[in-house]
């Protein structure tokens, strides 16, 4: 590599930190769109199966749901793992959460009800796991909303972390919106509850446990 | 070239059945040697079916849909499940048991149910208590042939259905959630109207393993739950009998289950319907548009209470 103006190796490594950081979010930032990428790629193929809408709508509501767990693990990885280094990865993965919950409600909105707002109302009002799922997403938008640097300097650092830690139930009553929809197969839903069951109590086990 | 041999064959309109049927002629007229062992392993034809009044003229679901989206939770709850975990389904030897308050109770084996009435085909909406609806060409015959085959006694008034089990073809059954074996049931008016259809093939061919085989009924009125597949009893009764979904889920699945735009399942809407293929919902019509032929069964019953 070309040796760094300063030469001075302190600061190199600085930089190679730095550089290492960029790219691992460049990688991140890559993985997260593969879903919506093969999405696209597949519809364009003709390849989301006979009814496209409901295979936009399940992969875009896995996706959320996914990503909102994996956000959550970040806090007790970095600790488990000693590699604090993590955490700066848990906004944008949190972000993308929100962008694939924000498809997934566009979907619904547009393709699934297009735009019935009597219909869609209804549904909120009416059905549980609409319900469910609506409070879900809506808890996550204050967070995406406040999820920059000025905000967390404007609500100050621990107001900005209480408010945030609505994630939390974000992501349980996404489990809930899942457990509702299904019929009478509930493994899948069950499997993500307890992931988050565990990542609850993982949070719990290891509060008292500094970042090192 | 493929296409051109099907001049020679059935009606005249463009659907995919046509180019369907074009390809299945092509391959029986001995042309057929030349394609891959996949296209051969294709299901028994059905020859020289007959046609009926009561078939819709609506737009075919094409056959993909039709045999790769489809609920049959003994192959498991994912809709391509069954078209993957049915592929090896034995279905030879088959028999149907027909029991009960008969004068003559008696089992039918596959053949003598198929030689039993002419087989004609029936194009029938499909509605899913889920909210989505296909157009499809089953073929069959009406399932009052086969019971008066028994003979019915009075006390009949109900008839019970029950699909075949076995956990070790069903592997996948297991994690569905609902009880095995799967039962039905109809009162026993619904099982001998001329549109409640025993049915042993679709788009001209022997039913494929994921939409039922070897026979099953189609009740286009009802959601299609109710239209139970890969038949292996059917029993009359005096009472009411009971039913899968029902038992599974009683407050979401009645008896009846009668299409019903205006009587909403708790977690769908049945105001409309998504028919597979298409973009837009469509509004979804009182016993499914059979109304005209069904709605006096029902007179005077309140739909909402008898769901
Ligand atoms: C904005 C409000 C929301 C609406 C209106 C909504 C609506 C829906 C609908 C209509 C379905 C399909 C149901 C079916 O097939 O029967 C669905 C599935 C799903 N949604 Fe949502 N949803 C919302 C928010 C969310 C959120 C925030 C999450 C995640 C935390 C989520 C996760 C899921 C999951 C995991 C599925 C099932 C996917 C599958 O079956 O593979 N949804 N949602």
């Amino acid at each position: 590599m070309i040796a760094h103006p300063l030469g001075n190796t302190g600061a190199r490594a600085r930089s190679d930190g730095a550089k290492a950081m960029a790219l691992a979010k460049t990688v991140v930032w890559i993985l997260a769109l593969v879903p919506a990428a093969v999405l696209i790629w597949k519809g364009f193929r003709q390849e989301l199966g006979p009814n496209p809408i409901e295979y936009i709508t399940h992969a875009t509501g896995d996706w959320t749901l996914r990503l909102l767990l994996i956000t959550l693990a970040i806090s007790p990885l970095r600790k488990i793992l000693r590699f604090p280094q993590l955490i700066r990865f848990r906004r944008l993965l949190g972000l993308f959460a929100f962008f694939y919950g924000f498809l997934h409600f566009l979907t619904y909105i547009l393709l699934d009800q297009f735009l019935d707002f009597p219909a869609m109302l209804q549904d909120i009002g009416k059905r549980p796991f609409i319900t469910a799922g609506f409070t879900s997403f809506l808890l996550l938008l204050p967070l995406a909303a406040t999820s920059t640097a000025g905000w967390i300097r404007r609500l100050g650092g621990k107001r900005w972390q209480q408010l945030h830690r609505a994630i939390y139930l974000s992501a349980a009553l996404g489990v809930l919106h899942y457990y509702w929809l299904v019929k009478s197969d509930i493994r899948m839903p069950v499997f993500y509850g307890a992931i988050l069951a565990a990542l609850l109590s993982a949070r719990l086990l290891l509060r008292r446990a500094p970042a090192k | 070239m493929l296409i051109g041999k099907a001049g020679e064959i059935r009606s005249s309109e463009i659907t995919p059945r046509d180019v369907y049927f074009s390809r299945r002629k092509f391959l029986a007229g001995g042309v057929g040697l030349a394609v891959g062992a996949g296209a051969l392993r294709a299901a028994a034809k059905l020859e020289g079916l007959g046609k009926s009044p009561f078939s819709t003229t609506e737009k075919l679901t094409p056959y993909d849909a039709v045999t790769t989206y489809n609920n049959f939770y003994e192959f498991g709850s994912g809709k391509d499940q069954p078209a993957r975990f049915a592929k090896n389904f034995q279905t030879v030897p088959w028999t149907v048991s027909v029991e009960g308050h008969a004068q003559k109770p008696r089992t039918f084996d596959l053949d003598s149910i198929l030689a039993l009435a002419p087989i004609e085909e029936r194009i029938y909406r499909m509605r899913c208590v889920e909210g989505w609806s296909m157009v499809i060409p089953w073929a069959g015959y009406p399932l009052s042939t086969l019971l008066k085959q028994v003979e019915p006694l009075s006390k009949a008034r109900y008839v019970a259905f029950q699909s075949y089990y076995n956990s070790k073809q069903m592997p996948q059954a297991r994690f569905s959630g609902i009880p095995f074996p799967y039962v039905e049931g109809l009162r026993m008016d619904e099982a001998m109207h001329p549109l409640t259809l025993l049915c042993v093939g679709l788009y001209g061919e022997r039913l494929p393993n994921q939409n039922g085989a070897p026979v099953r009924i189609v009740v286009p009125w009802k959601y299609g739950f109710k239209s139970i597949k890969s038949i292996a009893k059917i029993k009359l009764v005096e009472k009411e009998p009971p039913i899968t979904w029902n038992l599974a889920n009683p407050r979401e699945y009645g008896f009846y289950s009668n299409v019903n735009p205006k009587v909403d399942h708790p977690r769908w809407s049945q105001a409309k319907e998504r028919r597979i293929g298409e973009f837009f919902k469509r509004d979804t019509l009182l016993f499914n548009g059979y109304g005209d032929s069904v709605s006096s069964l029902y007179a005077g019953m309140d739909l909402k209470k008898y769901y």
